[in-house]
């Protein structure tokens, strides 16, 4: 894997904002005390005027940023998912997803990638808990071009959004020339015939390489990517559930609530099918080093393989 | 323990940290330095704890509401005996009982799981508040950052704290002036701090964090006073006892390089050197 690019999705929102500010004046960025590990420094240094630190104050960061939007401006909130989707649940409910306003949640260190500082930062519930929000927007980016296009996306279309970055090094996966970012569409990086693996975030390169290992066994897996997770692509997801009748979800979220049970409320009411999700087991995260993590958590390509053998 | 050997173990509890946040190669030197002497007067002095009984359910609590700042309190707690020094070199580490912050079903001795600022204070708050409701004479601390009192929830504990009289708690707010992005007061400055608490019906004492003369008076009058809650706001140095982080905001969350942590431990064995020479 010499050659290949990596980069965190917490530097593509950084970069994003940065270029996007430039383009729409209206981009305001606000952050809570986290701007060095967030990378919306990138946008600070660029427009210091228009990023606006709110000190460790979540709730009201959020609070300022819904006033913000009724007033014309796009406000970009940042921090980490713990917090920008975790403690924050009910001011986005309530003062963002109830007006419907125009507000867009940045989340950086989701998941166990987080690492080193443990369960309590270690976001595996914010899925579920902005999925069911009416009318809130839902991305899980896998890459450092689909971030960015989020980002753009985003700013592009009315109505609150919930993007969510990772703060470990992932690989470029979509530097193709065919590669088009449309909200609500999802991407599909590998046809297959035996099942299908819908992937979102960091898993989706993972489960890029769980795929490579099953084609060596003889097991032909397609491979889609779900990053919207609302509104979840249904068209995709009956269309691989139909030609393969067997479905893995992939996800750095808890199975409880996540992509994965996105898919099965698709699939309960259109085409029940067997559907194996793969995730956090209602757990908590841990320290440790983001690699190790992953691979004890078995959401390494080698751990999902293991996991999706164990079930065929 | 006279002050000259609490600077001893002050000192000692600066090196487990540095040692600890060296060997995860990550972690908060800064804010955990501030509070050294801190942690070290409440653990070797203040508190009612028995490190062969942590779970002892008469002992005084500790909630470190800046959880980040966990390898003061881990460093603190082993050489208080809790569990070995040599531990401390699993900080962060996979499988380690030491997680990045505090985990009470994980580490002998943590009070309470913490590390989303702002949480801690409500959580010392209905302990206290338990004590006054079983009648039993427990003390409880809490330690808060300057930067942490941003948070909306500390108010709202303030106020519960104060409006009910919550007199078996202390909590202390460590002012060492810095947060990640940089002066508290460039942030979103949360001065006066002893003014606002005051009007929160707080006994308020200002004192210098390093000093533990001025840290045992504040202890001493928050015991005697009845019917208020007391806040302690000490104004320190962020780093505290490795010149190279003395308040600079880029040793918030870092580990020291290799180079960097011989200095550190050479410094500091200086200065333990040098209280050892003094007793
Ligand atoms: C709710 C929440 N928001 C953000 C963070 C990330 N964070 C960790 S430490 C810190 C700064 C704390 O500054 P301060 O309270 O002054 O602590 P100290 O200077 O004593 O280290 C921040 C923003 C967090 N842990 N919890
Ligand atoms: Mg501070």
């Amino acid at each position: 894997m010499g050659d290949i690019v990596k980069i965190a999705t917490r530097e593509s929102y950084g970069n994003a904002l940065a270029e996007l500010g430039k383009v729409n004046p209206n981009v305001v960025v606000l952050d809570a005390d986290l701007a060095g590990a967030t990378k919306t420094s990138t946008f600070k240094k660029a427009f210091p005027d228009r990023h606006i630190d709110c000190g460790i104050a979540e709730a009201n960061m959020t609070g300022i940023a819904a006033g913000l939007s009724t007033c014309g401006k796009i406000p970009f909130v940042s921090s980490f998912a713990m917090f920008a989707a975790g403690r924050n649940f009910e001011q986005v409910r309530n003062s963002i997803g109830y007006p419907h306003l125009n507000v867009k949640i940045g989340a950086t260190h989701a998941g166990i990638t987080v690492g080193e500082d443990g369960a309590s930062h270690q976001c595996l519930e914010d899925i579920a808990l902005m999925r069911t929000i009416p009318g809130m927007t839902v991305i899980v980016p896998s890459d450092d071009i689909e971030a960015k296009a989020a980002v753009f996306a985003a700013a592009e279309t009315e109505g609150p959004f919930y993007m969510r970055f990772g703060r470990a090094a992932v690989p470029v996966i979509n530097d193709n020339p065919d590669y088009k970012f449309e909200v609500g569409k999802a991407v599909v990086l590998k046809d297959g015939t035996d099942m299908v693996i819908f992937a979102c975030g960091v898993c989706v390169a993972e489960a890029l390489g769980a795929a490579e290992k099953l084609a060596a066994d003889g097991i032909n897996a397609a491979v889609v990517n779900i990053h919207t997770i609302k509104p979840i692509d249904k068209d995709t997801v009956l269309e691989f559930a139909k030609k393969t009748n067997r479905v893995f979800t992939v996800e750095e979220h808890s199975v409880i609530g996540g992509m994965g049970s996105a898919v099965c409320d698709v699939l309960a009411e259109e085409y029940p099918v067997k559907v194996t999700k793969i995730g956090v087991y209602d757990r908590f995260g841990k320290s440790g080093p983001a690699g190790a993590l992953m691979k004890e958590f078995q959401l390494d390509a080698e751990g999902i393989y293991n996991q999706i053998k164990a079930k065929i | 323990m006279n002050n000259k050997e609490l600077q001893i173990t002050a000192t000692k509890v600066r090196k487990g940290i540095v040692e600890a946040v060296h060997s995860a190669k990550s972690g908060h030197p800064g804010g955990s330095l501030s509070a050294a002497d801190m942690f070290t007067f409440l653990y070797f002095e203040e508190m009612n704890i028995d490190p062969k009984n942590p779970k002892d359910p008469n002992r005084d609590r500790f909630v470190l509401s800046k959880g980040h700042t966990a390898p003061g309190l881990y460093s603190t707690l082993a050489n208080r005996g809790f569990f070995p020094v040599e531990d401390l070199k699993t900080l962060r580490k996979l499988g380690s009982y030491l997680q990045g912050h505090p985990c009470m079903t994980e580490t002998p001795g943590v009070d309470m799981s913490t590390g989303s600022l702002g949480q801690g204070v409500s959580a010392a708050v209905g302990m206290a508040l338990a004590a006054k409701l079983n009648g039993d004479s427990y003390r409880v601390y809490a330690l808060t950052g300057d930067g942490e009192i941003q948070e909306g929830q500390i108010w709202e504990a303030f106020m519960f704290a104060g409006a009910k009289g919550i007199d078996n708690l202390t909590v202390v707010i460590d002012n060492n002036g810095l947060q990640i992005d940089g002066k508290i007061d460039d942030v979103c400055s949360p001065y006066p701090i002893d003014k606002k608490l005051e009007a929160f019906n707080f006994n308020t004492i200002c004192i210098d964090g390093h000093d533990f003369d001025q840290i045992r008076d504040a202890f001493a009058k928050a015991k005697e006073c009845k019917g208020k809650p007391t806040a302690i706001i000490m104004k320190t140095t962020k780093g505290k006892g490795v010149s190279y982080m003395e308040n600079q905001a880029g040793w918030h969350g870092k580990a020291p390089s290799d180079e960097e942590y011989e200095q550190a431990m050479k410094e500091l064995d200086e200065q333990l050197a040098k209280y050892e020479a003094e007793v």
